[in-house]
């Protein structure tokens, strides 16, 4: 009998002990479709690999950080002044946030461009149409945070967007608000959300998500499918993920860069007794929606503009999350041109929108 | 034995499930409930002040000019107007509730996060805002200046 190196017997009392050979014996079994939409598989993972660095770096700021009105925007200033790369955390913080969203939004549209939706992918659908809303709540709590004006006036604005629904409105307002106006009260209650709540529900529904994923393997597209000449594939372990890892290391070498060379700013204390600033604008994931609402005259058929368009908004919100569930034609493995053309239409609405967003003159 | 079993199982069983289930909803209630009531935040004691009597004196705004000051805890804006006229309104804007400044450039009041503009009668004149600004009446006592609700 050859004489096991001291890893392999590390490994295999561990195994005794916990059964970890099988997923070593399921990473080899598994395989990853090559075709021309391959590149699309690396967006899911860099996602997760971005939410692993907002948890490691945002449990790091909370040695720091300090969830009250009087002293939120002080310790956070603290943090990027005195403590010994405090800038550089925070701005990481921010940055991997700002990219997660980003590699979120395209991972979303190129699933919904292939139709990789389809059944009985749907569940995985619905997981990841909810960590989207998970990751847009993240950011619009995170930002509140450090206490400063812009923070103030956008969650002013988000919060009364709550307000203008009917019959539940004012009830919705008052929880998230923790009172009638936008206090301390209010950071208390954001700071519970972004700190602890959502991270337990986004880890839960990462691991489903995931689940679902190694379940059903990789979606291969309609086109991908019926194309002539021998289907090939690559093993997931160590090529797939070897190649993924390249992926995690560029971005973080953008992360590192944004961080480096446009460090997060603080801007000024908040201060509730005085007037909006000029310029104010959302996170940039929020400002199509800011945009439009901003667009809308006072009164729509007969309702108010922005309880028109927060109705909008909605209806789109809903039509996404049900997508696998309307989209008949693809579920029955045709093809269904008019969902790839409302996806066009979207991502385009949202890319003009938040263009504009950003060049017309906010003072006119 | 079997058949006086089966002859009338199901009363006594439907009343076990039935009893099981209300109190597992009995339990669901009274963990929900109170965890619920607990999120709503209780009722401030809104300003009862019908006036206030602002920290400014009448010479310290200049004409064409705005200020923000506190009425109770809301905001409000006094505005000398180019006919030194002193007007004050709410300063929370109507739309999504940003709080409003006095523009000089246009002699009109704007709020920055929607672009909504305001004559000096606080009317919503263009932008999204659906409603007037709420005005308040503005006395000069002395070197006092008082700002009230109207009733």
């Amino acid at each position: 009998m050859p004489a096991m190196s001291n890893f392999a017997r590390f490994y295999a009392w561990l195994d005794a002990r916990t059964g970890v050979g099988a997923l070593g014996k399921l990473a080899k079994k598994k395989d990853v479709p090559i075709h021309r939409h391959t590149a699309w598989y690396y967006l899911g993972g860099m996602t997760a690999f971005l939410f692993l660095i907002q948890l490691c770096t945002g449990l790091l700021l909370l040695f720091y950080y300090r969830p009250s009105a009087g002293e939120a925007y002080e310790s956070v200033q603290f943090l990027m002044a005195e403590v010994q790369f405090g800038w550089l955390i925070r701005s990481i913080h921010s940055w991997a946030a700002n990219l997660m969203i980003f590699t979120l939004f395209l991972h979303l549209f190129t699933v919904l461009l292939v139709k990789a939706y389809r059944p009985p992918r749907d569940l995985t659908w619905f997981s990841g149409v909810i960590l989207l809303a998970l990751a847009l709540a993240f950011g619009f709590t995170g930002y509140l945070l450090p206490w400063n004006e812009l923070a103030y006036f956008a969650t002013r604005v988000g919060t009364q967007i709550a307000g203008v629904l009917p019959v539940v409105g004012n009830f919705l307002l008052r929880v998230l608000r923790g009172g009638e106006d936008v206090s301390g009260a209010t950071l208390t209650r954001f700071y519970a959300i972004h700190v602890a709540l959502l991270p337990i529900t986004t880890l839960a529904l990462v691991g489903l998500h995931v689940v679902l994923v190694q379940r059903h393997g990789m979606s291969i597209p309609l086109q991908a499918e019926s194309a002539k000449g021998p289907k090939r594939s690559m093993p997931f372990f160590p090529n797939f993920l070897l190649r993924d890892l390249v992926g995690w290391l560029a971005a973080l070498a953008i992360l590192a860069a944004l961080a480096a060379f446009i460090p997060a700013e603080l801007g000024t204390k908040a201060d509730p007794f005085a007037s909006a600033p000029v310029g104010i604008k959302p996170e940039w994931y929020f400002m199509f929606m800011f945009q439009t609402l901003k667009m809308l005259p006072a009164h729509i058929l007969g309702i108010e503009g922005e309880l028109f368009g927060v109705l909008a908004f909605g209806l789109g919100g809903l039509f996404l999350f049900l997508v696998p569930v309307l989209d008949r034609k693809s579920a029955a493995g045709e093809r269904s041109p008019v969902f790839t053309w409302i996806a066009v239409a979207m991502i385009a609405f949202i890319i003009v929108m938040t263009i504009v967003g950003y060049t017309v003159d906010p003072s006119a | 034995m079997a058949d006086s079993f089966s002859t009338k199982p199901t009363p006594r069983r439907k009343f076990l499930d039935w009893l099981l289930g209300t109190s597992v909803g009995g339990l669901a209630a009274a963990v929900l409930y109170p965890a619920t009531r607990y999120l709503i935040p209780p009722r401030a004691g809104e300003s009862s002040a019908a006036t206030v009597t602002l920290p400014l004196k009448p010479d310290d705004i200049a004409v064409n000019t705005g200020q923000i000051f506190k009425f109770g805890n809301r905001a409000g804006l006094l505005i000398r107007t180019s006919n030194n006229e002193l007007k004050a309104f709410s300063a929370t804007c109507t739309h999504l509730g940003c709080i409003v400044r006095y523009r000089p450039d246009l002699g009109e009041i704007w709020c920055a996060c929607h672009n909504g503009h305001f004559d000096l009668n606080g009317r919503n004149v263009s932008g999204p805002p659906p409603a007037p600004l709420e005005d308040f009446t503005v006395n000069v006592r002395g070197d006092q200046i008082v700002v009230g609700k109207r009733t």
